[in-house]
């Protein structure tokens, strides 16, 4: 949703744009795609709660935005980097305080009731504002939403809200439920969570567990060029190595969210009939980050993360761990968040002498066996390059006499240690940018956060100067003087270095060439694929 | 018969505290893991406030001391009530109903299989001990079961699914085919065939070495010996004799081996991607589902000891020396 500029965005992603433009000729067939055909693709998880209104989550995206609608989706061009879906247009007041959508007219839920400005009220004020983890911070000061006519729909706050900020979240917290099936019922249980119900181009048709989810058709969708699809069936893989197999087999057709591991990528390009593709997922960057615990008073001293940043050969992180699909990180915000994007900030050249000096000016002389102190080091065990990174970072931190012990854990366990218990002197962590600072970046480094709150400042960091203009960019309406704020915030994070961004990287996915239209925006994975198409 | 009945009983009347302890070791295990359902769960879904965090711990009961969670759920367990799966937000049998009958059909195949042709073959080694074929069953039985099942399911994946699409890749049954009947059979057996056989093959490696050391061993006794002097055929021998009471470890071995597979098939069920009880007890632990976790072990004991019961018949008809001694008593 933050590209505006696509020409930049090439450049950025040259490493991989050879194996992109493999996937470039299935995009330029777009206009002519034929309707019709089963798409089965590979799917790891199987969220308990399938409802987007609820569960802002990729996993539960996956599935549910083909079904259930946002009022806005990314997209590569298009008036601030959206495309309307259930809301034709948006507008802010000046002073902050409401937000007026123009909704879709003529829009049926697939239970045939027809969709209207009540059920966006409803799942605004009943839905993501009190129950969304994203919507909770996005929707805090929401107040009331008025519904003059079928068609309008306007944002009441309490306090000023930027409507920057909304736009930007608008793909991942604004997904609309009907609201005749969730009024007066437990909504956390109501049984539409599992079996959807939504406006989107496709219908829930069955779920078995362990084995699939299938969706079919709307044949009543708004657009009535779309879906082409008949039907789109996710197939539960839980190994990565099956979904590989599966797609050389030409049992599935696509795999997405990396499903097929890093390692495969190379020989996996080479099977005729299979492309690998690196676009789509512009809008859903993943970021490597070292988190820091400043309560242990080595690392509360800046020399000191100043040096374990000098120590980080991130060309090594980006082209041994990652393979070359990932980008080397300079601050908070990533490359391919262009609209808040800094280049302008302090940088930690891979300098391992320099690291040395800066650990010897601190205070911490190396004693006779080259060791200066012993640190804790948790690598987050979510994905294999977090785990490949911790082995990674106890090397480069032994350089400049830094013992880490290394203390693996599995997620749940890793989850309660570094964000409840602060068992941690340094973790891996792999935070999402999810398209503004203020929706899940700003709370890396933020203080005052409670224990016990997941991916949020649990390293005890706090800065007054930081924290004031995190404070002040959340209600500042103009999206220039709010935009120069987070460039701010991002010099500031990468001078003080709360905590050390190392890399952020997008997903890959694999896919059989039959396939049309794949990563037509930069949440493909997670939108509707209502223009995807099967080759016949 | 009535030994049998009388072994019944007294199986049935002692597992009772067995399958207690059981699952106050099994909810104490999973209370000392770091980390509880809703950290999982957050994690799940990107993360989420402490109000929603404090939400979830009451809905799931986790704001209750370990003293009283444990004591409700036995308690539910004593009235046949395994409990609510907080990570599938699902009753607890529902779950085990539907995952139960792939394994069952998994691990009984594979068994059955590997007991057929483990003994089998083991016969075949231990006719003649020491011999060139004796030699080579051995050594190949060795290299089979010291291979790795999940590299042996890939790589059967690869040659028969990948390479030769002889066979599907995973999967317990073509997805929403619409099939019925024998169709339906034929395809699950199709995509039974690598899974099972990948099991089969590394069990059937340890049941012929079971067979061959057991008979290598009875070789040796007096009344071998004496079958010999009264001048019985070789065959006769092997299968009369040698054979038959070389079994008998190997139905223990049978017993034990059921309560392995249970287990054991998790890294099978995930590369083929069959929805079974091994993956579902993964899903359990990740998920710090403490009900779930103890109903699937409940049920694996449950299984063990019927498994084990009918050892026990089994063996009592193979050897009637057991269950004699215990007329007296």
């Amino acid at each position: 949703m933050l590209i505006a500029n696509p020409t930049r965005r090439s450049f950025l992603q040259a490493g991989a744009a050879l194996l992109a433009s493999t996937a470039l000729p299935a995009i330029a067939l777009a206009e002519s795609a034929p309707a019709g055909g089963r798409l089965v693709v590979a799917a790891d998880s199987e969220p308990k709660n399938l409802n987007p209104a609820i569960v802002a989550s990729n996993g539960v995206f996956f599935v549910a935005s083909k079904v259930i609608e946002p009022l806005a989706e990314a997209a590569f061009a298009g008036e601030d980097g959206l495309s309307p879906r259930l809301a034709t247009s948006w507008e802010g007041s000046d002073d902050g305080l409401s937000v007026t959508f123009r909704l879709r007219e003529g829009v049926t839920w697939h239970d045939g009731k027809p969709f209207t400005s009540a059920d966006v009220a409803f799942s605004a004020l009943e839905v993501w504002k009190p129950l969304q983890n994203l919507g909770r911070i996005v929707f805090a000061h929401l107040e009331a939403v008025e519904t003059p006519d079928a068609a309008t729909a306007i944002f009441r706050f309490s306090r000023p809200t930027p409507l920057q900020l909304i736009r930007n979240a608008l793909p991942v917290v604004s997904s609309v439920i009907p609201k005749h099936l969730y009024e007066g019922t437990n909504i956390a249980t109501n049984p539409a969570n599992t079996q959807l119900v939504g406006t989107g181009p496709f219908r829930f048709a069955e779920y078995k567990p362990g084995e699939y989810y299938r969706l079919t058709r709307n044949e009543a969708y708004w657009d009535k060029e779309q879906p082409k699809l008949d039907e789109i069936i996710f197939r539960v893989l839980p190994d990565r190595a099956g979904a590989g197999a599966a797609l050389e087999a030409e049992e599935i057709q696509l795999a997405a969210f990396s499903a097929v591991p890093l390692a495969d990528l190379d020989r996996i390009s080479k099977v005729p009939g299979l492309a690998v593709v690196t676009r789509g997922y512009e809008a859903l960057t993943y970021q490597l980050v070292v988190e820091i615990n400043h309560r242990r008073k080595e690392l509360a001293d800046l020399k000191v993360r100043q040096a374990i940043a000098h120590a980080i050969d991130k060309t090594f992180v980006v082209d041994t761990i990652f393979l070359g699909y990932a980008e080397a990180a300079t601050g908070p915000v990533p490359k391919n968040a262009p609209q808040f994007y800094e280049a302008d900030v302090p940088a930690y050249a891979f300098d391992v002498a320099k690291a040395n000096a800066l650990l010897d000016e601190a205070g911490y002389a190396k004693d006779a066996n080259g060791r200066r102190f012993t640190l804790k080091l948790r690598p987050a065990p979510y994905f294999n390059e977090t785990r490949q990174f911790g082995d990674y970072l106890r090397q480069a931190l032994a350089a400049i006499g830094i013992d880490a012990e290394l203390v693996n854990a599995d997620s749940a366990a890793h989850q309660k240690a570094v964000y409840t218990d602060h068992d941690f002197d340094l973790a891996v962590a792999p935070p999402v940018f999810r398209g503004d600072p203020a929706i899940s970046t700003t709370i890396l480094v933020q203080s005052g956060i409670p224990a016990g709150v997941g991916f949020s400042n649990q390293g005890g960091y706090a800065n007054a100067e930081l924290d004031a203009v995190i404070a002040k960019a959340a209600e500042t309406i103009d999206t220039a003087a709010r935009t120069a704020l987070y460039r701010q915030f991002q010099k500031l994070v990468a001078a003080d270095l709360p905590l050390i961004n190392v890399a952020e990287w997008g997903f890959i996915t694999v896919a059989r060439d039959s396939v049309l239209n794949v990563a037509s925006n930069p949440r493909w994975a997670v939108s509707n694929w209502a223009d995807t198409a099967l080759k016949t | 018969m009535t030994r049998a009945l009388r072994l019944t009983t007294r199986r049935a009347l002692s597992s009772i505290p067995v399958l207690l302890i059981v699952v106050i070791l099994t909810f104490l295990l999973l209370e000392t893991a770091a980390g509880d359902a809703v950290d999982a769960y957050l994690l799940s879904i990107g993360g989420g406030d402490a109000a929603i965090a404090e939400t979830l711990r009451q809905a799931y009961g986790l704001d209750q001391s370990m003293a009283a969670r444990l004591w409700l759920y036995l308690s539910a367990l004593a009235r046949l009530d395994l409990g609510w799966s907080v990570a599938f937000d699902r009753p607890v049998l529902g779950l085990i109903i539907e995952r139960l009958p792939n394994t069952l059909l998994l691990m009984g195949s594979a068994t059955a299989l590997a007991f057929a042709f483990g003994s089998t073959l083991g016969i075949l080694a231990g006719a003649r001990p020491g011999s060139l074929r004796d030699r080579l069953l051995s050594t190949l039985s060795l290299v089979v079961y010291a291979i790795p099942g999940f590299w042996l399911g890939l790589v059967l994946a690869i040659v028969f699914a990948v390479q030769l699409r002889w066979l599907p890749t995973s999967g317990i049954e073509t997805i929403a085919s619409g099939r019925t009947g024998l169709s339906r059979a034929a395809d699950i057996a199709a995509h039974l065939v690598l899974p099972v056989g990948t099991l089969a093959l590394i069990y059937t490696a340890l049941f012929l070495r079971v067979m061959r050391a057991g008979m290598a061993g009875i070789w040796r006794l007096d009344f071998v010996l004496f079958a010999r002097a009264k001048g019985l055929s070789r065959v006769r021998i092997v299968l009369r004799h040698v054979a038959r009471n070389a079994l008998l470890p190997l139905i223990t071995m049978l017993g034990l081996q059921a309560a392995a597979m249970l287990g054991g098939s998790v890294v099978i069920e995930s590369i083929f991607a069959i929805p079974g009880f091994g993956r579902l007890a993964q899903e359990a632990v990740s998920g710090r589902d403490a009900a779930l976790l103890c109903g699937i072990i409940v049920v694996s004991a449950v299984l063990v000891i019927l498994v084990n019961l009918l050892v026990d018949i089994v063996y009592a008809a193979l050897d009637p020396r057991v269950g004699t001694a215990e007329r007296g008593a």
